[in-house]
Formats: structure tokens, sequence, C-alpha cells
């Protein structure tokens, strides 16, 4: 598809063109028999039926022109060309003029394969505002002529980091599930990890894609140890390692390994590392784990980074170290912040301070696990 | 070819002093000259301030004059570039030249319509 959205430059055109295509190959292929490169028959149906269209449905000389342009284009070849195209529609589709929401609708429609009706119940957006996003989103493509290219160097850099924003937020969204329709939500994750591996194929020598790649599988293997049989949420450090994916383990280390030795750190790399040291033990090294998180801090400094590293720091230097990296970040609206509060003040034997941080963070979440596991604790504190 | 307009969004009452203006117009006028250079300038223009302008509406065959801008706001077009570009890519890295000229005023980057087809 992303050959002919190059040579076409319009979408609604193509997946018109190869829905066109897909219909005659059901018609015709149980009879003549499969086509020796059926990928090939596609393209070459759907480009014929794109001019038959253009052609048939204006007389406008622009698109006469355009049709005349596809017949010198020539049969487009399948392996190289089609692996350029689609790391170019990913750049397209996470073009930084198109707004965020219409970059993760894009992306999931054009190189994921979900349908807008999926795309709107992952987001819980209503199907019409996806639609609407889509439909403005390949208008301004197309109006504004937002070109299918690899970027140039020097623009790679900052636009890679847009495309790798968009398939981790794909990822976060159905791994956190704040609440929704939980089977298409852990779609949403395979779907992440599916492009991940699409882009870690098409750009082998970047190693933050790599490193988002192994972040994603190394997460992902914990997925079933995450929630209790009642539906709770489970700490890292309370999870039933027998519960963990040892092949998406295994994996996602040895991507890790791979960027270590690559020596190239960025965010990404960083987090993944610091989940490859999770994944190993027990014990936990913790030392380490702070080493990556300081890291981590020197290269993205935020908030979330800070209150992550306080984790860590609880473990090596004591809660009470930790408490007063904690009090000093600004993070009242998140419920993460006030629970990893109420843990260390419950630690300290301040129970009371703690039970009223719980509470603070129960106000600040919907989601059911979360929840559970917040009241559980507070209840501990008798 | 396609092309691009960049219009420049500027607050509305007096003009910043010579000393804050002057070096701005003069790298303005170097960027314009790059422009030119580059085969991408087309068009530019400064405007002079919103509260001269008039404003004109046809309704039930009436045209009804209001003075002053069309928007009511403390920002209004203060001028506008058009450049031709081969795609929004390269239209946005004129834009961005231009907005780091005219720091901190707004750019805002729309395609044309036409000249599109067939001439790229």
């Amino acid at each position: 598809m992303a050959v002919l959205v190059r040579v076409l430059g319009d979408i609604d055109l193509v997946e018109e063109a190869v829905q066109d295509a897909f219909a005659a190959a059901v018609q015709r292929w149980p009879t003549d028999g499969i086509p020796p490169s059926p990928a090939g028959w596609i393209i070459t149906t759907a480009r014929n039926r794109a001019i038959d269209r253009l052609r048939r449905e204006s007389r406008r000389d622009a698109k006469h022109a355009q049709a005349a342009l596809l017949h010198e284009a020539g049969a487009p070849r399948e392996e190289g060309p089609v692996r350029d195209d689609r790391l170019r529609l990913i750049f397209t589709c996470c073009h930084p003029a198109l707004a965020p929401a219409a970059q993760v609708a894009l992306t999931l429609r054009l190189l994921g394969g979900l349908t807008t009706p999926e795309i709107a119940r992952a987001f819980l957006v209503p199907e019409a505002t996806t639609a609407q996003r889509i439909v403005r989103a390949k208008g301004k493509i197309r109006d504004a002529r937002i070109p299918y290219r690899i970027p140039y160097d020097a623009d790679l850099p900052e636009r890679l980091r847009a495309v790798l924003a968009v398939v981790y937020l794909i990822f976060n969204e159905g791994y956190a599930a704040s609440s929704g329709d939980r089977l298409v939500r852990e779609d949403l994750c395979a779907e992440a990890i599916r492009l991940g591996r699409l882009l870690a194929e098409l750009m082998p020598d970047e190693p933050e894609v790599l490193g988002l790649l192994a972040l994603m599988l190394l997460t992902q293997s914990r997925r079933a140890a995450r929630t209790s049989a009642t539906g709770e949420l489970v700490v890292l450090s309370d999870q039933d390692r027998a519960l963990w994916d040892r092949e998406l383990v295994a994996e996602g280390q040895e991507i890790v390994r791979r960027c270590l030795r690559r020596n190239q750190p960025g965010p990404y790399q960083i987090q993944a590392a610091i989940n490859a040291v999770h994944s190993d033990g027990p014990p936990t090294d913790w030392w380490q784990i702070l080493q990556l998180y300081d890291q981590l801090m020197a290269v993205a400094p935020s908030p979330v980074v800070a209150l992550n590293r306080a984790v860590a720091v609880a473990e090596v230097d004591g809660p009470e170290a930790a408490l007063a990296i904690v009090d000093g970040l600004d993070l009242d609206r998140s419920y993460v912040f006030h629970s990893v509060r109420a843990d260390l003040l419950r630690r300290l034997g301040r129970a009371a301070e703690a039970a009223t941080a719980y509470d603070e963070a129960l106000a600040r979440t919907a989601n059911a696990a979360e929840i559970a596991f917040l009241r559980g604790r507070r209840d501990e504190l008798g | 070819m396609k092309q691009y307009l960049l219009s420049i969004y500027q607050p509305d009452g007096d003009p910043p002093p010579p000393e804050v203006l002057d070096p701005i117009m003069r790298d303005l006028a170097k960027l314009n000259d790059e422009m030119r250079a580059a085969g991408a300038w087309v068009f530019a223009v400064g405007l002079h301030e919103a509260s001269t302008a008039t404003t004109l509406r046809s309704r039930d065959g009436e045209v009804l004059v209001t003075d002053g801008p069309y928007a009511e706001g403390k920002e209004h077009l203060g001028g506008f570039t058009i450049v031709a570009a081969e795609d929004l890519d390269a239209a946005l890295a004129w834009g961005r030249k231009l907005a780091e000229v005219l720091s901190p005023l707004a750019v805002e980057v729309r395609p044309i319509q036409g000249l599109s087809q067939g001439e790229g």
C-alpha cells in the first residue's frame, strides 16, 4: 500500500484501489490460481484500478495528468522499495505537523491495520471523532503536501523521536488500561510491539529503536503477573516470577546487551536496561538500577524519572532519603506520586500520614486494579 | 512546486522601539534575500496595524461596512510571505527561519490551492 501511496499521493484513492484489487483477487484466484507474486499482483491490479478510477471519476486535466504519470511510473518492485516505502509511510503518519492524536490514529490505521471502530474503542473516543481525525489528517497530508520521505539526516533524530513517541504511546495506552474494553487494549500492546519490530527491522542501526523494542518486550513479559486473580494490581517486588513470559524476557535482555555493546545510550535504552535488571535476580540489584536512573536523569530529566529514581534510592539509601527527594517533586496530580509517598511513610512508621497519602492516591485513579491495591495497602496500616 | 502562505501574527499596539526593531528588519531583509537566491520567494508584504482595517460583508444584497479587523482579538495578521516549496517540510523550513527572525511572533504556514498537480 505504501508503494502506491507514494506513487499516487492520495491515501483515500489507494485504499479504495487496494480494496478493489483484493475483491478482484477473491474472484479470480480460486479459478485462475494464485499468481507467482501475490503482492506484486495486488499492487499492479490496484494501480490499474486507481488509474480507472481517476479517469472515471474526474474529467479534470489534473487528474488526467495524474493518470498519465502512473502509466509512466513502471511496475513497482517488491523487495527493497516496499520496505523503504513502509518506512516513508511511518514518517508521514508521525509527521509533527499532524496532531499527536491524529498521528496515533493514522499509524494504527495505515501501518497497524486496525479499523477505525477498533481505534475508537481502544482510545475510548467516539467513532465519528476518530473517523474525522483520520479524514482530516489524510486531507492535510494531501493538500499541504506532507512528503512521503525518510527525513534528511539533519532532521532524522527529531523525527525519529516523534515516531518512537507514537509507538510508545500506543503501547502505554494498552498497558496502563485506565479503563475500557480490556481485550482491545491488550491488542494495542501487541500492535505497538509489532510496530516496534517493524521499525527495528527497517532501521537496525538506530539504537533507540532497539531500546524501545526491548523496553516494550520486557514490560510486556510481566503482564500476566501484574494483576492478581482477583484483579488487584501486583507491584513488581510481589510478582510471581513464574508467570513472567521467559521468551520475551530473553529477547528483551538480548537486545539490551546488544545496545550496551553499541554504547550509544538514550532514554529508551536506559529504561530497557532498568527493566532488564528487574528481570534478573532475585535479589534485585538496586544499586545498578540507581546507577541507571542517575544516567536517565542526566539525558532525560523529568519529575516522573526523579520519582522512579527515588524508589531505587529508598532501596539503596533508605526511605528517609527517598522521602526527601519525593517531597521536593511537583507531581501532586499523579496517583503514583502519592502511592510512592504513602509507601515511604508506611516504612518510616508514620502510619497516619501514610493513610492520608493513600487516600490522596485513591482520589486520583479510576483503574479498578490500582484502587484495589491502594485500599489493601491502606487497610494494612490498621 | 507548491506555494505556501506564511502568515505573521503580531500583538496590537505600538511596534517595538527602533533599537529592537531595526536588527529584526535587517534579519528579515536578509531572509528575503536568502529566499530569492533559493528561488523560493514569491511575494512578501508587511501590513499597517489592524486598527486601519475595514471589514466588508454582504448579506441579503446589502454590504455592511465595519471599522476594524474581522476577528476581534489581541493579535492580528501583521504581514505575510508567499514561498514556493517542494513540500510541507521545505515550507516549514522557511517558516522556521521566519519565526526565528521574528521571535516570539507566531508564523502560520498554509498551503495555497492549485499549482500542485503536474508541476511537481
